[in-house]
C-alpha cells in the first residue's frame, strides 16, 4: 500500500472519528451561544448511545432507534433546562449532574435487561446505518489517484456522517443568516436587549436546549448503531469533552467547529495508526501526548496564546427580569 | 430570635432544604430501582446494613469516606472564592506520584512515620500544582476555571498513563504499576480504633489518614471562618466588586484558593497510595475526585457539613457495593446514578422547594404581625 493510499485511509478514519466530535460540538454551539453552558454533552451522547442501541436491538429498526436517542437526549436536555432556565441553579453543576445520571443509569439499566455486563447484544444491519456505496464507487476503485480518494473518503460513509456536514452548512445558515439565528446569538450576549425587543429570553432558551438535545441524540446513535453496533458503558469515552473543547477552539462558530471536530479526530486517528509505531528520526511517540494534545490545544488557546477565545457574554447566568 | 420576612431560620435552612434535596434525589432513585424490577425497600435495607451492619462494612464506609472529605473540603474552598474547581480527580491523581516519589525513595531506607509527613507534603505539592496552573490561567489569562479544569482532568490522566507505563513500570511486567512499597512507606491501618467499640476491621483498608481527613477538615474551618485569608476568599466569592475596592488582589486570591483546593484534594492519594493499594496504579482516584463536588454541594461547603456528606456518600459505596452483591439486577453504576440525582437536587435544583418554604414561612410571619398588630389596638382601645 503506497503513501497516499494510508494518507486516504487516514483521512477517511479521521472522517468517521470525528462525526460524533461533529454533532455534539454543534449541539454545545447552540446551547452556548443562547446563555447556557452544557459541559453535560457527554452524558447526553452517553444515555442516546444506549437508547439507540436498546431500542434497535429490541424493535430491530434503525429508525426507531435514532428516536428513541434523540427523545432521551431531548429529556435530558430539558432536564438541563430546567435546572438552568426555571430554576436558575448552576449550569455548571446541572451538567455534571447529568454527565453523572447518563453514566450510571445506562450501565445499570443495560445490565439489568440484557444481562451482558451494561452491553447491549449486537445489532442486526437493520438496525445499524450502514456504508452508502456511491454510484460508480466500485468502478473508479483503480483509476489511479480519484480512485481510492472516492472510493474510501468520500463514498462509503454512513447517512449520518453526510448528515453531519450537512448540519454544519445548514447551522452556519441557521446561526448567521435568519432572524433565529440573530436572536439567539442576541440573547447569549444580551438578554436583557432581547427581552426589551419583546422576544422572550425563557422560550428562545428553551429552544436551542432542545435543538441541542436533537444533535446530542444524533451523536449517540452514531457512537452504538452506526459506528460500533452495540452499547457498552462509558462508550463515549470523553467524547463530549473534546467536542466541548472543539467548540471553544472553533470560538462558538459552525465553519471552524468543522475544521476543528477534523482536527481533534484526526489526533485521535494518527494516535491509532501510530501506536507502536517507530518515526523516523523521533523514534516512538508516545500515544498519551497524541491522546492529550486536544486537551493541551485548547488550554493553550483559552490562555489567549494562540488567538483569543471568548465566550458568549451572558454564558452561565440565569436570566432574571428586572422588576 | 425574631427573623425578618423572607428569611429561613438556620434549621430550616442548613437542615431541612438538604434534607428535602436529599430525599427528592432518594425518591428518584428508587423509582429507577422499581424500574430494573427490584424492592427498593428491601434495596435500603441491604444497603444500610452493608455500610454500618458490622465492622468491616463500617471500616469499608470510613476508608471511602476518607477520600470523599479530602475532595470535598476541596471543591469547597474553591467554592468559597467563588471557583469552581471540577478538577480534583486530576489533582488527587497527579499527587499519586508525588506521593510514589517519596516512598519508593524513602520505604527502604527509614520506619513510615518518617516517610508519612514528606509523602504528605509532596501529595500536597503536586495536588496544589495541579490547580494552581488553571488558576493561573484564570487569574492572569482569565481562561475559563471549568473548563481548564476539565481539560487539566484529561491531560493528567494522559501523563499519568504515560508515566506508569514508561518510568515506574517494572522491568519484565505487563503491569503499568510501580513496585509494592516496603513497610516504611505504608501507613498502619486502624484497627486498633475498632477495638475501642468492639468491632472488627476484618479486611477493610481503613487507616490513619481519616485522622488526617478529619484534621484537615478542622483546618480547613478555620482557614475559612477564622482567618484574614479565609475571609478575604469569602468576600471574593460572593462580591468581586467589593473584594476589588476593598483593596483585596482577586488574582491572587485566586491563585492561593486554587492551590489550596489542590492540595486537599492531593492529600487523597495518601489513603489510596499508601494506606491501601501500596504501589502506585492506574486510575486509583476512581472518581473521588467527582464524588467530592456531590460532596460539597450536600454539605453545603462547611466541614461539618461535608464529613457527613462524605460518610452519606462512603456508606453509598461500601452500601452499593454489598447491594450489587446481593440483587442480580443492579451494579454499583447505581452508585453513580445517585450520585448524579444528588448533584442535580441538592445542587443544580437546590431552589426547587424554596420558593414553597419561604411562602410558608412568610405567610406564618403575617399571621402573627397580624395578631401582634390586633393585640396592640385591642390594649390601645382599653
Amino acid at each position: 500500500m503506497g503513501t497516499y493510499e494510508s494518507f486516504i485511509l487516514l483521512l477517511d478514519s479521521t472522517v468517521r472519528l470525528s462525526m460524533p466530535l461533529i454533532f455534539a460540538a454543534l449541539a454545545g454551539l447552540y446551547s452556548e451561544r443562547s446563555g447556557v453552558f452544557d459541559i453535560g454533552l457527554e452524558g447526553k451522547m452517553l444515555a442516546a448511545a444506549f437508547a439507540a442501541a436498546a431500542i434497535g436491538a429490541v424493535t430491530g429498526t434503525v429508525w426507531l432507534g435514532l428516536f428513541a436517542a434523540i427523545l432521551i437526549s431531548v429529556f435530558l436536555a430539558l432536564v438541563h433546562g430546567f435546572a438552568c432556565i426555571t430554576a436558575r441553579g448552576n449550569q455548571i453543576v446541572s451538567g455534571v449532574a447529568i454527565n453523572f445520571l447518563a453514566a450510571g443509569i445506562t450501565a445499570l439499566i443495560g445490565h439489568a435487561y440484557f444481562s451482558q455486563g451494561g452491553r447491549t447484544p449486537r445489532l442486526e444491519d437493520e438496525a445499524r446505518f450502514l456504508p452508502i456505496q456511491w454510484p460508480g464507487a466500485e468502478a473508479l476503485r483503480d483509476v489511479p489517484f480519484i480512485g481510492p480518494l472516492y472510493f474510501e473518503l468520500i463514498s462509503g460513509h454512513n447517512l449520518l456522517v453526510y448528515l453531519g456536514f450537512a448540519t454544519v452548512a445548514l447551522t452556519w445558515f441557521v446561526v448567521f443568516r435568519t432572524r433565529f439565528g440573530l436572536r439567539l446569538r442576541a440573547v447569549g450576549e444580551n438578554p436583557a436587549a432581547v427581552d426589551t425587543a419583546g422576544i422572550s429570553v425563557t422560550l428562545m432558551r428553551y429552544q436551542a436546549v432542545i435543538i441541542c438535545g436533537v444533535l446530542c441524540g444524533l451523536a449517540g446513535a452514531y457512537l452504538s448503531t452506526a459506528q460500533a453496533a452495540s452499547f457498552v458503558p462509558n462508550m463515549s469515552a470523553g467524547k463530549g469533552f473534546i467536542a466541548l473543547a472543539a467548540l471553544i477552539f472553533a470560538k462558538w462558530k459552525p465553519l471552524p467547529v468543522l475544521y476543528a471536530c477534523l482536527l481533534f479526530g484526526f489526533l485521535d486517528a494518527l494516535g491509532i495508526r501510530l501506536q507502536g509505531q517507530e518515526l523516523p528520526v523521533i523514534g516512538e511517540v508516545p500515544v498519551q501526548i497524541v491522546q492529550a494534545l486536544p486537551y493541551i490545544l485548547t488550554v493553550v488557546l483559552l490562555a489567549g496564546f494562540i488567538g483569543k477565545a471568548e465566550p458568549p457574554k451572558a454564558g452561565g447566568v440565569p436570566y432574571v427580569k428586572e422588576r | 430570635m425574631s427573623l425578618s420576612r423572607g428569611e429561613l431560620p438556620r434549621w430550616v435552612e442548613y437542615g431541612l432544604i438538604p434534607l428535602l434535596n436529599l430525599a427528592a434525589a432518594f425518591l428518584v432513585a428508587g423509582l429507577v430501582v422499581i424500574a430494573v424490577g427490584e424492592n427498593p425497600l428491601e434495596a435500603v435495607e441491604l444497603m444500610l446494613f452493608g455500610a454500618f451492619g458490622y465492622g468491616e462494612g463500617l471500616g469499608f464506609t470510613l476508608y471511602y469516606a476518607t477520600s470523599f472529605i479530602f475532595t470535598g473540603l476541596a471543591v469547597a474552598v474553591a467554592f468559597h472564592a467563588g471557583l469552581f474547581n471540577i478538577g480534583g480527580e486530576g489533582q488527587a491523581y497527579v499527587a499519586g506520584l508525588g506521593v510514589a516519589i517519596v516512598c519508593l525513595s524513602l520505604d527502604t531506607l527509614v520506619p513510615w512515620w518518617i516517610t508519612a509527613p514528606f509523602a504528605v507534603a509532596a501529595a500536597a505539592l503536586f495536588g496544589a500544582f495541579w490547580a494552581f496552573v488553571p488558576g493561573y490561567l484564570q487569574a492572569k489569562r482569565g481562561s475559563h476555571i471549568v473548563i481548564t479544569t476539565i481539560m487539566f482532568n484529561f491531560i493528567a490522566a494522559a501523563l499519568m498513563t504515560y508515566m506508569l507505563v514508561n518510568v515506574f513500570r517494572q522491568p519484565g511486567s505487563m503491569a503499568p504499576e510501580s513496585r509494592t512499597f516496603e513497610e516504611g512507606g505504608r501507613i498502619p491501618r486502624i484497627d486498633w480504633f475498632f477495638d475501642w467499640f468492639g468491632m472488627n476491621l476484618g479486611g477493610a483498608q481503613t487507616n490513619i489518614s481519616f485522622f488526617l481527613a478529619l484534621i484537615m477538615a478542622f483546618l480547613v474551618w478555620m482557614l475559612i471562618w477564622r482567618t484574614r485569608l479565609g475571609y478575604r476568599m469569602r468576600t471574593l466569592g460572593q462580591n468581586p466588586t467589593a473584594a476589588v475596592y476593598a483593596g483585596m488582589k482577586p488574582q491572587r486570591l485566586i491563585m492561593i484558593a486554587m492551590a489550596i483546593s489542590g492540595g486537599l484534594a492531593g492529600m487523597m492519594a495518601i489513603n489510596e497510595i499508601m494506606g491501601v493499594h501500596g504501589r502506585l496504579i492506574l486510575e486509583f482516584a476512581g472518581g473521588a475526585g467527582f464524588v467530592g463536588i456531590a460532596v460539597a454541594l450536600m454539605g453545603r461547603a462547611h466541614p461539618i457539613g461535608i464529613v457527613l456528606a462524605a460518610l452519606l456518600f462512603g456508606a453509598l459505596y461500601q452500601g452499593g457495593a454489598e447491594l450489587a452483591f446481593s440483587m442480580p439486577a443492579i451494579t454499583r453504576d447505581m452508585i453513580i446514578a445517585i450520585q448524579g440525582l444528588v448533584i442535580l437536587f441538592a445542587g443544580a435544583l437546590e431552589g426547587l422547594f424554596r420558593p414553597a418554604i419561604v411562602g410558608f414561612f412568610n405567610a406564618m410571619y403575617d399571621r402573627r404581625q397580624a395578631a401582634e398588630a390586633a393585640a396592640a389596638s385591642r390594649q390601645a382601645a382599653e
